[in-house]
């Protein structure tokens, strides 16, 4: 047990999660304190030593399933766990339907869907029925079934189990199951919010499935492979960590979840250093009101707040299609925080540059205002490949004079130019007249100055060029900034 | 695997006399205890609940906010027969507010007492009595530490304190002490069951975090949110429950700036019961969704979505 934990904690470390060695220690310590051969109990009580970030939980539940899967929890002798892990199947034997599953789930893959008791049909039926009478017990042996039938799990292929997932899904047709259950549940005279409270409850239902589904496939790769090569495989970044320019869609909706708590605590931290920064002239009426206490003596000084100089902030971003998300995210996060700068301006270009600022001020859901700018922003001119040098250009033609000494100029893209002219001397001119000169580029800095990418350049004009390819990067670069 | 008692190591650290008793036996009595408080727990926070006491540590509850934090510390409070000591944070919160302080006026008094009267008093004399307990005032964690009867210590919102701040923690959570410079270590007659809450608006200290089990309290699911409804509110009828939770999760699955609290679930469920509905319709809904959601956009939307594309289909 001492060592599988052990392992667990180095995969958990590998997945960018926080564990410090009291950590580890305590939750040794939980596990002699607990009933190790109930499951849930043994999760609950690393889940409360080890993670201590209510966003690391997810990743913390896979690696779990992965280390402690079912199988092996099965055995009630933690202890020998290393050993075993690979005759698992002779342990048990009180489960003949599921021990027999899994003595032929090697094999069966190969052979395509044979050797199951059920057809399709009765399967669909059977899944239908536990999950309208909310029955988890046969959802998860459906959930079972449909992999041996649909996954064509192939022992020892690396892959992660997304495939198989993919594949089982989409034998089952869950959208035929869906319609299923809401008609079911449907009365004849339902109004408008019984119906959607119906639809609802299908879908989470049938997300239940899915999970039920994952958890099976997973637990079979780990069977397989071992829970060291399978951790890997699996392993997600932390919503933090996740790279914004290869984001798929989950990952997508996990960031913009992660953005709107970040930004918050952004801001909170950002007033909260101001206000400490530096202290104001001495408030002598509640100095005075402050040393009655002390018999007159003022030994304890009171301050006025200090006025925190607030920077004005112009962002440049280029929205073309290789940089679009992460333009995206970046917009968001400095609006959501726009109430500690003194005024943020937005611009948006590709080849053609087109203010935006009007549309975060009309709405006050970013996500809204960022769908806006990509439907109603003008920033085509000529052929729609990103044109560093004209966007500059035209800036500085139209904008320049608003630009001062308290204005910090923020330029989001890759600078892959498409071998357009640079117009260096423009960022020049801009460098001059504003306080500071940021560039962030979303590319890894390796990829710099390689092919049409023209950074080098730029560089010489910007205070800082940062690699921005994170909500981690970016929360550090705008802290510094305000 | 060794077996050390971490109450036991405590207790001979602290120089308890004996040690005291564990608080539950085991996961179910915490559930059920809680649940005759009008708590209803689920296997995560009973777990964690009982690991506190099993390894007396403290623990740390975050979540979104109306989620059941405080209550909870309220109830194993009740549950154990404890009395609850309540710490509540704030922006500017110092040591003399959280910890101790020195009653200067008292001391001044004393001082100004031992003058008149004598001059043959010896200064040093005098130092030790005006640092002596009678001057102290105590403040909530002191309070805690010292009490000789079994406490509870609720240090709710912790995030609203600055980093700085929360090191003030640190020696009480991980110790059970407290450091008086002037006065020694005053050591717990007691091991006390210690909550912090935090609604997450800043990131905590390593330091803290890495001194507590943390438990992570979210929305319950319906069935759990059902039974809330139904054991906070009197008179109200399980297919009502039902339907409550079913809405309100509903509503928690848009993409809100608010999703609805327990706690505002709770009142729109008394507000119901008060008007009298045994279901409700979308007239119903509409005309008192204003309790679930507080801002104007989110009640559009949440009309929209609930009630006007239903109608749209039909």
């Amino acid at each position: 047990m001492r060592n599988l934990l052990g392992e667990f904690i180095v995969e958990l470390r590998a997945a960018g999660l926080p564990v410090s060695m009291s950590e580890h220690v305590d939750a040794a310590r939980a596990l002699t304190a607990i009933d190790i051969s109930d499951r849930d109990m043994v999760k609950a009580c690393l889940a409360a030593t080890l993670v201590k970030n209510g966003d690391h939980m997810p990743v913390f539940s896979t690696a779990f399933d992965v280390y402690f899967s079912n199988r092996h929890a099965d055995a009630s002798d933690l202890g020998e766990m290393d050993e075993e892990s690979s005759n698992a199947d002779e342990t048990k034997g009180d489960d003949p339907n599921a021990t027999g599953m899994r003595g032929s789930g090697r094999s069966r893959g190969m052979g395509g869907g044979g050797g199951s008791s059920m057809s399709a049909e009765e399967l669909a039926e059977m899944l239908f029925k536990a999950m309208q009478s909310n029955d988890l017990n046969s959802m998860r042996s459906g959930a079972r079934e449909a992999v041996d039938r649909y996954a064509g799990m192939e022992p020892g292929r690396p892959v992660g189990g997304t495939y198989y997932l993919y594949r089982t899904l989409r034998n089952l047709d869950l959208d035929t199951l869906m319609d299923r259950l809401i008609a079911a549940g449907t009365k004849a005279d339902a109004d408008g919010l019984e119906e959607r409270l119906v639809k609802d409850e299908a879908k989470a239902k049938v997300e239940a499935l899915k999970a039920a589904i994952e958890a099976e496939i997973r637990e079979r790769l780990v069977d397989d492979r071992g829970a060291e090569a399978l951790g890997k495989s699996v392993r997600k970044p932390l919503p933090e960590d996740i790279d914004v320019m290869h984001a798929n869609r989950d990952e997508m909706a996990q960031l913009e979840r992660a953005l709107k708590p970040l930004s918050r605590k952004l801001a909170t931290r950002l007033a909260r250093r101001r206000r400490k920064r530096r202290r104001g002239p001495i408030d002598l009426r509640s100095t005075v009101r402050r040393s009655l206490s002390t018999g007159g003596v003022p030994i304890d000084l009171r301050f006025k707040p200090p006025h925190p100089a607030k920077p004005e902030i112009v962002v440049i971003a280029d929205i073309s299609g290789s940089v679009a998300s992460f333009a995206r995210f970046t917009l968001h996060m400095v609006h959501a925080i726009s109430s500690q700068f003194s005024k943020v301006r937005s611009f948006v270009f590709v080849d053609g540059l087109d203010e935006v600022t009007h549309l975060f001020e009309e709405s006050d859901d970013p996500a809204e205002a960022v769908a806006r700018i990509n439907s109603e922003a003008d920033v085509i001119a000529f052929d729609g490949h990103s044109d560093y040098g004209r966007a500059l250009l035209v800036f500085h033609e139209k904008y320049a004079s608003t630009i001062n000494k308290r204005t910090a100029v923020l330029i989001l893209g890759d600078a892959r130019n498409n071998y357009h002219q640079a117009h260096a001397e423009v960022l020049a001119d801009l460098k001059f007249r504003a306080r500071n000169v940021y560039w962030l580029n979303p590319e890894p800095t390796s990829y710099w100055n390689s092919g049409d990418s023209v950074i080098r350049e730029y560089a010489p004009y910007c205070d800082k060029v940062v690699e921005c390819r994170s909500l981690r990067q970016l929360e550090a670069f705008v802290g510094d900034l305000a | 695997m060794s077996s050390i008692d971490p109450r036991q190591e405590l207790a001979d650290r602290l120089g308890l006399a004996e040690v005291p008793p564990a608080r539950f036996e085991n996961v179910a009595e915490v559930i059920e205890k809680l649940r005759q408080n009008d708590y209803l727990s689920d296997e995560a926070i009973a777990s964690v609940t009982f690991l506190a006491d099993r390894l007396a540590k403290p623990v740390l509850v975050e979540g979104p906010a109306g989620t059941g934090k405080t209550a909870l510390a309220k109830a194993v409070a009740d549950a154990v027969g404890a009395r609850l000591i309540r710490l509540q944070c704030y922006e500017g919160l110092d040591e003399s507010k959280a910890l101790y302080e020195w009653n200067y006026r008292k001391q001044l008094l004393r001082i100004q007492a031992g003058r008149s009267d004598s001059s043959t008093e010896d200064w040093s004399a005098l130092e030790e009595d005006i640092f002596a307990e009678e001057f102290l005032l105590t403040r909530p964690l002191l309070e805690a530490i010292s009490a000789t009867e079994p406490v509870v210590l609720l240090i709710d919102e912790i995030d609203r304190v600055e980093l700085e701040t929360e090191a003030l923690l640190l020696e009480i959570l991980s110790e059970y002490q407290v450091s008086i410079p002037e006065l020694g270590t005053v050591k717990a007659k007691q091991i006390p069951m210690v909550f912090l809450t935090s609604n997450n608006t800043r990131e905590l200290s390593e330091a803290l975090k890495r001194r507590c089990l943390y438990l992570y309290v979210g929305y319950p699911d319906v069935e759990r949110e059902r039974d809330i409804i139904i054991s906070r509110v009197p008179g109200i009828s399980t297919a009502l429950a039902e339907q409550i939770a079913r809405v309100v999760r509903s509503l928690r699955n848009l993409d809100l700036k608010k999703a609805p609290s327990v706690s505002e679930t709770l009142d729109w469920a008394r507000t119901l019961v008060l008007l009298g509905r045994e279901e409700i319709g979308e007239a119903d809904a509409v005309a008192t969704l204003h309790i679930l959601l507080k801002y104007q956009t989110d009640l559009e939307k949440a009309t929209k979505e609930l009630v006007g594309r239903g109608k749209a289909l039909a």
